[in-house]
């Protein structure tokens, strides 16, 4: 195993670690492949993430998780998309979607959703729109009140988790005429009549992950199901993104650290001109940059996952770690394709889906352009 | 039911070396893990108790340092872990290991099933659980496949070279588990972080007044070791290639017939 000398792991991260470890590399791996080629994840293979508790990492005891800080759940993560990120992803969304509604929602509600998701469940946050990305204040979805229940009516597109989600939290506009103020949190079981899955997203990567549209057709929910109160929706989905920031770059770091480490066992064997290819500067120039960008990224969602375990927002912090972390998760997976040569751009080596898987990390959760916005917006009141 | 694990803590290789001066197994840079086929033991004995209630018990004879396998299988599922050590204990050979493991667990009974590995991965002798038997009088059935209950009779199927045997008996009984039997599960998040916090009880030879000292220890192992080596390796492989997978099954045929071993 490769020391990632960055981090000082207490003995139970590293216990936590090595079993995760041990699972992904003997009942995922082998697999991944396969499942990339096929464009989806057997149920079975979830089921072992389910079995050891991946969905409920974070979540308090007294919901039925197991407590972790997001610092080792993020740690976790890591180790996870070392073997596939789209496989960690599904895990991911659905504890954040969880967490989203403990904080915001009701104890009942959030008691709720985690019965729902503890036996074995997945979970989807249902935002965007075909016409709404970056602009969710451009929703078209309605909840209109009638009695004491709301009528939901919309498409979502992008979900991940779509297909296989027991629940959602849907955000739908209970005030079509206002903007971002306008827009409320709902929870909505997969099986209440009027939601359909759509169309199944066929991607680029991230390919064990389920992505789907989900369509609301006079949705019936009760007026109970509103997480936190009529309008808070848009707040709710900053915070929840805030939160999923730092842990697609905690994903995005574990497929750094692969391709790290399969470039190096490469460039190690590989000989031209009667040399290992390890022993040319230019190509350990690039490995070198590699190892840097990997462990640099790795202690920048360290501390953000710190300051979120210290109750801070990190809003600012979250949009550079992720915008960082994932346009050097960029290069380094490129680079890892180009020290395979030939080879990188095969599908029988693992490096070239390492970097379709990573290029959705500059787009999701906010694109990067996106977020250079929102650490200028910041930037611009903490110097006012 | 309740049901007792013997695990040991063995060397995490397949290919021992032996010091050739001091004929010991050479420990050094070597991790230490739970011998695998007593993994499979716990895995019947998890089973066991996922059917049909109960109660699993690990114990292990050894250094402190073997709490770690012990705290591994609580991890699992196992409910209590008991670490078997003192100084009077060392050097023990497997007449004198199974000898005390019996009196620890005749403290901690009674037990309905007793499960271990077939064998442990470094000493390879397979003596010790089976031995374990005979010191308590009870059933012993060796290489099982599976275990079922059937009210006070269990119904066991073994592996035997030429098959399968289905055996019924009564309780208690120790069976000894296979590669085979199943593959063990792996530990939860959350089991894993209780483990790591979970108090491990100690067994010395003051918890067990009324065993036989002499049966304990260097002197009270019959098995005197006159030499160990590792064989010298006498012929290389040979690999046999041809166009197609017939014409390589004719040629090794060939060869197995000129070696006479067909």
């Amino acid at each position: 195993m490769v020391n990632n000398m960055s981090l000082l792991y207490t003995e139970e991260q590293k216990e936590l670690l090595a079993l995760v470890r041990e699972m992904a590399e003997h009942e995922i791996k082998p697999f991944v492949q396969s499942a990339d080629e096929k464009g989806e994840c057997p149920k079975e293979l979830f089921k072992w993430g389910f079995d050891m508790g991946l969905h409920m990492l974070e979540i308090p005891e007294e919901y039925g998780g197991a407590g972790l800080s997001y610092e080792t759940t993020a740690m976790i993560f890591e180790e996870l998309a070392k073997v596939d990120a789209g496989y960690a992803i599904s895990f991911v969304t659905t504890f954040v979607a969880l967490r989203n509604v403990i904080l915001a929602g009701s104890k009942e509600q959030g008691r709720y959703f985690a019965e729902k998701i503890a036996p074995g469940g997945f979970a989807a946050f249902a935002l965007t729109e075909p016409n709404a990305g970056s602009d969710p204040a451009a929703m078209r979805a309605t909840a209109v009140s009638d009695g004491d229940e709301y009528i939901l009516n919309g498409t979502k597109t992008f979900i991940t988790n779509g297909a296989l989600s027991d629940v959602f939290v849907g955000f739908f506009k209970t005030d079509p005429a206002t903007g971002h103020r306008g827009i409320s949190a709902f929870i909505v079981d997969a099986d209440a009549p009027g939601v359909t899955v759509g169309a199944h997203e066929n991607k680029m990567g991230l390919r064990l992950s389920n992505t789907t549209d989900l369509i609301f057709d006079n949705v019936r929910v009760n007026a109970s199901a509103m997480v936190g109160p009529a309008g808070s929706g848009f707040k709710l989905a900053l915070n929840a993104l805030n939160l999923s920031r730092a842990f697609v770059a905690t994903m995005a770091v574990g497929i750094m650290q692969r391709a790290l480490d399969e470039s190096v066992k490469y460039a190690k064997e590989r000989k031209q001109f009667n040399t290992p290819i390890i022993k040319f500067q230019m190509v350990q120039q690039m490995l070198a940059d590699m190892a840097i960008k990997t462990e640099a990224s790795r202690c920048l969602v360290n501390n953000t996952m710190k300051m979120m375990d210290r109750g801070s927002l990190v809003q600012k912090e979250g949009a550079i770690c992720k915008t960082f972390v994932s346009d050097c998760a960029q290069e380094v997976t490129s680079n890892a394709v180009q020290i395979f040569g030939g080879y990188g751009y095969s599908k029988e080596y693992p490096v070239e889906k390492l970097m379709r898987d990573c290029k959705v990390f500059q787009i999701f959760e906010g694109t990067n352009q996106i977020q250079r916005m929102t650490i200028a917006n910041v930037l611009d009141r903490e110097y006012s | 039911m309740n049901i007792v694990v013997c695990i040991k803590q063995v060397p995490d290789t397949t290919e021992i070396k032996i010091d050739p001066i001091k004929n010991t197994l050479i420990r050094t840079g070597v991790p230490s893990i739970m011998n695998p086929f007593d993994k499979n033991a716990l895995e019947t004995g998890l089973q066991l108790k996922d059917n049909y209630g109960g109660k699993v018990t690990v114990i292990s004879m050894g250094p402190a340092q073997a709490q770690a396998v012990l705290r591994e299988a609580l991890s699992m599922g196992a409910d209590k872990a008991y670490l078997v050590t003192d100084r009077a204990f060392g050097g023990s050979d497997t007449y004198a290991t199974s000898y005390i493991l019996s009196q620890a667990i005749k403290k901690l009974g009674p037990f309905d099933v007793i499960l271990g590995g077939k064998q442990a991965i470094d000493g390879d002798t397979g003596q010790t659980a089976p031995s374990i038997a005979e010191h308590l009088n009870a059933v012993r059935l060796t290489h099982i496949l599976d275990v079922k209950v059937s009210g006070d009779k269990i119904i066991a199927r073994r592996q035997v070279e030429e098959g399968t045997e289905v055996i019924e008996t009564s309780l208690p009984v120790l069976c000894t588990a296979t590669k085979e039997s199943n593959k063990p599960r792996y530990a939860t998040i959350k089991r894993k972080i209780a483990s790591l916090k979970a108090e491990i009880s100690i067994i010395t030879l003051a918890d067990l007044p009324h065993a036989d000292t002499t049966k304990m220890g260097l002197k009270g192992s019959p098995t005197k070791v006159r030499k160990t080596f590792t064989p010298q390796r006498t012929a290389n492989g040979v690999t046999i290639e041809g166009s197609s997978p017939a014409e390589i099954a004719e040629t090794l045929l060939n060869k197995l017939v000129e070696a006479k071993i067909l």
